[in-house]
This record gives C-alpha cells, structure tokens and sequence, in this order.
C-alpha cells in the first residue's frame, strides 16, 4: 500500500518537473496557427471581414472567434485551405459570391491632390503629394478599395483585371460525373 | 523490359511505359509535294508566339516593312524576335485572335502585303561557322528568332546554351512525329535532309557533343531513307545515328524518345540538359541551318492540312501570320460535314473558334474533323477505378489519383502525383471507359496551381509592404513624441537658464507674458495721467444717453468689489 502510494506520488512528481521543464524549454512566443492562417490570407488588409487587416483576422481564427469564410478577396479557395488547415467544415463564403480582381486607378483629371487615399491605402501603393495629382501604381494595388471612401471628389474607381493569354486558366470541367466514392476513399 | 531489335539498325532501342497504338491516319496528307501558300493580303504576327516574354515592335502603324525585317525584338533574355513574313506595311499592331485554346486576344502586328515579297537585306551567311566561337552562332539563332518547332516554342537559343556546367554530350533530334494526321516533320525530312543534317552539325558544333541520334518512328520509311541518305553524304556520319523507333504514341515526347533512345530518365521536374542530353525537333534544326547557311530568319514553316474535312489534305509552306482560313482554301477548302476545326493533332490541339487566326511559329497542323473521325464525346461516366489510365500513362504517373484530387480540387494533393510530370499526351483520356476528360482536369489543376502560386507571391508582396508601411508610421510616431518630448525639455531648462542669466527682474523673469502685459499696463497708465494733466478726456462718454449711463454705472458697481482681488493677486 505505502510502496504503492509512493511511487505514484514519484511518477507524479517526475512527470509534473517533466511537464513544467517542458513548458520552459519549448515555449513559442506568439501563435503559430495564427501565423499559418496568415501566410494562406492574401493580405490585402481590406478589412471586409470586419477585422483591421488579415494579421487581426488570422488572430481572431486562430482562437475560434471568427468564422472561416469571412475573406472577400481569397473567396472559396482560402475558404478551403483554411477548413483543411484548421480541421473544420468548408463553408460558403459569407459575401456570397466572389468579386472578380480589380485595381483602382484615379482619374487624373478630377483629382485634387488631398493626400487621403494615400494615408488610407495599406501597402503604399499611391504615389502623390500635396496639392500634386495623384496616381495607383498598378503593380502594387491589391485592390482593397479602401481608398474609395476617403477620396472626397469620388475621382478613384475600380477597374476590373481582364484576362490575357499569362492569367487565363483552363476551366473546370463542365461535365463532372457523379460519384459516390469519396477522394482517397479507396 | 520489352526490346525491339530492328535488323538495320544496331542500337538496342527500349522502352516507354505505357503509350498506345492509335490509327496514324498519315497517309492522307502524303500524297503530294509541299507547296508553298499563297501570300495572303493580310498578315497577322503576334508579338508573342514563343515560351517568355513578348516581343517588343519595332515599327510603327504606317511603317513600310519588307520581307526578313526585323519588326519586334525580344525583350529579356528567354523571349524571341519577330521579322515581317513579307514585303508590305504595317496596318496596325492591336488586340487581334491568336490560336490559344482560350480563344482571347493579343497583340498582333498586321501587315498589309504588297505582293512584291521584296527581301530585306539579310546578314552574311555564316558558311563558316566551324571555325566561329559558338557564342557568334548562337546569337545569330536568337537574331533569327527560331523557337522550337515540335510545338513547345522554346527559345531555341536559349536551349542551345545549357551552361557550362551542364555539358551536353548527346542530341537527339526529334523526327519521330508520334501523334496521328500530323505530317509536317515527315514531308521536311523527305524534302530538307540535307538542310537538317547540316542544322544537326551546326548544333553539334555548338553544343561540342560527341553523338547525334535522330528517332524517327518507323511508319516513316521515305523520311528514314532520306535522313539516312543526306547523314551518309555529309560530314558527320561517324557522330551521327539514324534510329528508327516503333510507332507508338507518344514516343515523340522528349523524355518519352530520349528514354527509347538512350534509356536514360530526366528527372521529375528536371530537363535533359541535366543528365547531358538536349532534344531538338527536326524543324527547329533546319531553321537553324537556314539562319547560319543563308542568312534567312523563321519567317515560314510547314503546316499540315488535314483530316476528312479538307478537300485536298496536303502540307504547305505557310509564311507567320497566314489566317488559317487562307491555309484551308489553299487546300482545296472545306468539304463534306465537319464538326470541328483543331489546332494541332487530334490528342494534344485544341478546338478553333475562329478561321481568322494566324499561323505561329508552334501551328504545326490544322485538322478539319468529321463527325465520323471525332465523335461527340460520350457524356463521363463514375469512375470504376479499372486502372487502364495508369498502365498507358507515358510518364509513368497515376492518372486515377490525380482526377480523384483535381476533381475535388485538392491542389496540393495533385501536385505530390506529380501532376507536372503530365505531357497532357492524352494517352489516359483515350482509353479510358468511362469516357472522364481526364487531361482537362489536369490542365485545370496544373494553371490552377499556377495562379495559386502567383497569389501566393502576390500575397508575399503585399505582406512585406504592410508591414513596411506599418513600421514607417510607427517610427514616424516615435519621432513625433521624441520631438515633443525634446520641445518640453528645453521648455522647462529655459526658465533656470534665464535665472542665471538676468536675475534682475525676477518676477519678470519667471513669466515674460506677465512681464509684457505690465508693462503695457504702466504704459497706458502713464500716457492717461498725461494726457488728464494736459485737462483731455477721452470724450467716449461726453454725450450718453441715460440708458448708456445706466449701464456704465452698473458695470462700475460690479468691477468696484472685484477690483481688490484683482490688485491683492497682483502684489
């Protein structure tokens, strides 16, 4: 009985300096799911799925308080990384349908030159100063459209990304038969 | 491993996995010599007909090109010219249909010919090009904007410079023509052995490997004897190795003839290059051979008109930018029902929307397909997992695997299949019972992966602007504060200092504002009790009126018991 209490009390013992040596020795700073559902968010820093950016989106995620489908611009595709990463359910997305790619551009003629979409736009994609007309380098746009709002002469618009011969993609097939058998089923 | 001996031939040739027999339908377009195509009225180039980047023009709406000019220059190292096909002006350069299987527009420079077919003045040939240092050939190749002819459209100048740290010791020239109706490498080797011999020296001496071997597939016998006659005549016999190979699609893929050829594997997502060996078509070393020998850029190439569709199926030597139309007319035009227009052979082209679009550098057949030779397909069945795919595959893949994952658009999964080993060969699509379009399921997951991957690069970008952005504002913040901070410190040593300085007026000194307004204050006094001396009032209360009055004297009242605060804080 008391050789029996003793040694579990050990084990005990040993495992818990074990668990706790553990948890110093490994310890990660920040949360690395959160850095995962990052790196597959495409960063737009849109804020269209009610958080200020995608870092505080992938945070939000990350600890369970925000649905996976709330991403407008990485629409179904991000839907379906982020259920295979997190282990859930995919989702249809919240927005419905997905927007094709757009980029803004200013028309050069109405703009006043005010500075807002610069101090507006995430990743410094407009170029301008004070009282100088401004313009979008399209390379850099994201199509976030958070310039939009703040432009007090509505001169910004968005222009949708058309297709050439380097970004067209073959579709999906049209005629997909029906099957029972589950991918990898067998 | 299956070997098949052929009397005449030493080489122990082996064997791919898989590939099937189809009907070679080769006969058909045959019958008569090559003819040239009439110079149509309209030439249509697009800027980008190779693998890389488009070309850049050269000219202008209104220029006056003449045949052999160079019109567009390559921009970047793997990108090619473009020269006018012929003598005429230039009519626009705009968006105009090119053959791609989506259909979309590029931009094309449209030359209205003239009918002369005048030449431009072309460079010297380079009959000497033994004695030159390759890199003088090679740019030559690259002036004269040959790609690869097979279909790929790769840069050829670019292959032929595989680094020296790749030395390539065998080349193996692509004359096998593998897939059915296509007939156009056939007809250019009955016709140009000694041009394409002499191309196959020149990248010999290029390239400084020590053996050649041409596989050409052994339902070609006339091209056989031909190559086999032009290597006897020249100077290259003792390098040089004329193979027949079975007829078996695809043994025209490249690592498909180089395995039949050599044995030998490329490694997955690897090029030849790597284990020593290059690949070229027979059509791109005749080009070769005409850029060296005569000075002559690709400005044309041979295209086969076939199919049950065409009235007289035949192979013409088309110019670039030829409508395809006008290659149909030549051959007789259209005749009996046809169901579809295809670009390219019957298991790797693609259907064509339009007649209008023009012939490439890579358009190697056109096909005019009756209902009998290309059925609707039969609507795609489950998949009963019969396994036929996976024993045909060329490339030794899992055909099954891959449209379980692409179907359910699991990229990832895919792509460990090594969904890009696929050659899109058809192979699998072909024999398969239930009739699933396999390869557009691959097609769909290999540019779905593309675009994925350029997302991903896109998002990569974006990321490290933010984060730019974001660590910009926040030092422009810290810079803000220490400014102020630094305003505030020099505010509160700025009194002490002054004590220092001048304690004469200590009061003054604690608070110069203070100082100002008494002294202000003395100076008005000063100047009233002057003036009031000299007997002068101001004279704003001479005529009031007894409301005015009223007033003045209530608000005398309410300043008469704040006055003594006032004073008291003053002291």
């Amino acid at each position: 009985m008391l050789t029996a209490i003793v040694a579990f009390a050990a084990l005990a013992a040993f495992f818990g300096l074990l668990l706790g040596y553990s948890a110093i020795r490994f310890h990660v700073e920040g949360d690395p799911v959160a850095d995962q559902v990052d790196a597959v968010l495409p960063q737009t820093q849109c804020g269209q799925c009610g958080f200020p950016g995608c870092r505080p989106y992938a945070d939000a995620v990350a600890r369970d308080e925000a649905e996976i489908n709330k991403c407008v611009p990485g629409g179904e595709a991000v839907v379906l990384v982020l259920a295979d990463l997190l282990g859930k359910d995919p989702m249809p997305l919240e927005a419905g349908v997905e927007k094709p790619k757009a980029l803004a551009v200013i028309d050069e003629k109405e703009c006043i030159g005010c500075t807002l979409c610069l101090q507006a736009c995430p990743v410094d994609a407009i170029l301008g100063a004070a009282k100088q007309m401004h313009t979008v380098i399209a390379d850099e746009c994201t199509g976030c459209e958070l310039c939009l709002p703040p432009c007090p002469v509505e001169c910004i618009h968005m222009v949708p990304v058309g297709e050439d011969l380097g970004s067209w993609k073959w579709p999906f097939p049209a005629t997909a038969p029906d099957a029972a058998i589950h991918p990898g089923a067998a | 491993m299956q070997q098949y001996q052929i009397s005449t031939n030493p080489r122990r040739l082996r064997r791919f996995h898989g590939g099937i027999h189809l009907p070679d339908e080769k006969e058909l377009s045959t019958g008569q010599p090559v003819a040239e195509a009439p110079l149509p009225r309209l030439l249509t180039i697009p800027l980008q007909q190779h693998i890389g980047a488009p070309a850049k023009p050269l000219v202008q709406v209104g220029a006056w090109v003449l045949k052999g000019q160079r019109i567009a220059e390559p921009q970047g190292y793997v990108s090619a010219p473009i020269h006018a096909s012929s003598s005429g002006t230039v009519i626009a350069i705009e968006e105009r249909p090119v053959p791609h299987p989506s259909g979309l527009s590029a931009t094309c420079i449209v030359i209205k010919t003239n009918g002369l077919d005048e030449w431009a003045r072309l460079p010297k040939p380079l009959d000497n090009y033994a004695d030159l240092d390759p890199s003088i050939v090679r740019e030559r190749i690259r002036w004269a904007g040959i790609v690869g002819l097979g279909g790929a459209a790769f840069p050829t100048s670019v292959k032929l410079n595989p680094g020296s740290n790749q030395p390539v010791r065998t080349l193996i020239v692509n004359g096998a023509e593998c897939e059915p109706y296509i007939t156009c490498d056939d007809m250019l080797m009955r016709e140009r052995a000694g041009r394409i011999v002499q191309g196959v020296s020149i990248v010999l001496h290029l390239l400084g490997a020590r053996e050649c071997l041409i596989g050409i597939e052994d339902n070609k016998p006339q091209a056989i004897e031909a190559i086999r006659l032009a290597v006897a005549q020249s100077d290259i016999k003792e390098s040089t190795q004329v193979c027949p190979i079975p007829t078996l699609y695809p043994s025209g893929g490249e690592k498909q003839l180089l395995r039949v050829l050599t044995g030998e594997e490329v490694p997955t997502n690897g090029i030849p290059a790597q284990i020593g060996i290059l690949c070229q078509n027979v059509g791109s070393v005749a080009a070769v051979a005409e850029a060296v020998m005569e000075g002559r850029p690709l400005i044309s190439r041979y295209v086969t008109l076939s199919g049950r569709g065409i009235a007289q199926p035949q192979n013409l030597e088309a110019r670039i930018g030829t409508p395809i139309g006008e290659l149909i007319r030549a051959a007789g035009g259209i005749t009996g029902d046809v169901r579809k227009l295809v670009l390219g052979g019957p298991m790797m082209g693609f259907t064509l929307d339009s007649e209008q679009v023009p012939v490439t550098k890579a358009t190697n057949c056109v096909l005019a397909l009756s209902t009998e030779e290309a059925p609707d397909p039969a609507p795609a069945l489950p998949c009963i997992r019969c396994g036929k795919c996976a024993e045909v595959c060329p490339a030794n893949l899992l055909p099954q695997q891959m449209y379980w994952y692409a179907r359910s658009k699991d990229l990832d999964k895919v792509q460990d299949y090594n969904l890009f080993d696929c050659i899109e060969c058809g192979c699998c699509a072909q024999v398969c019972p239930s009739h699933i379009p396999l390869v557009q399921y691959y097609r769909y997951a290999k540019t779905e992966s593309w675009a994925r991957e350029q997302e991903k690069r896109d998002a990569e970008h974006a990321r490290a602007r933010h984060e730019a952005r974001e660590a910009r504002l926040e030092r422009m913040e810290q810079e803000r504060k220490a400014k102020l901070r630094k305003k505030k410190e020099a505010l509160a040593k700025k009194p002490a200092a002054a004590k220092v300085g001048a304690p004469r007026d200590a009061k003054a000194a604690e608070d110069p504002k203070k100082a100002l307004i008494e002294a202000a204050r003395k100076r008005a006094a000063a100047k009233k009790a002057a003036l009031s001396k000299e007997g002068v009032t101001p004279k704003n209360t001479n005529t009031l009126t007894p409301a005015q009055q009223r007033q003045i004297d209530a608000a005398e009242a309410r300043r008469q018991p704040a006055e003594p605060t006032a004073t008291a804080k003053e002291d």
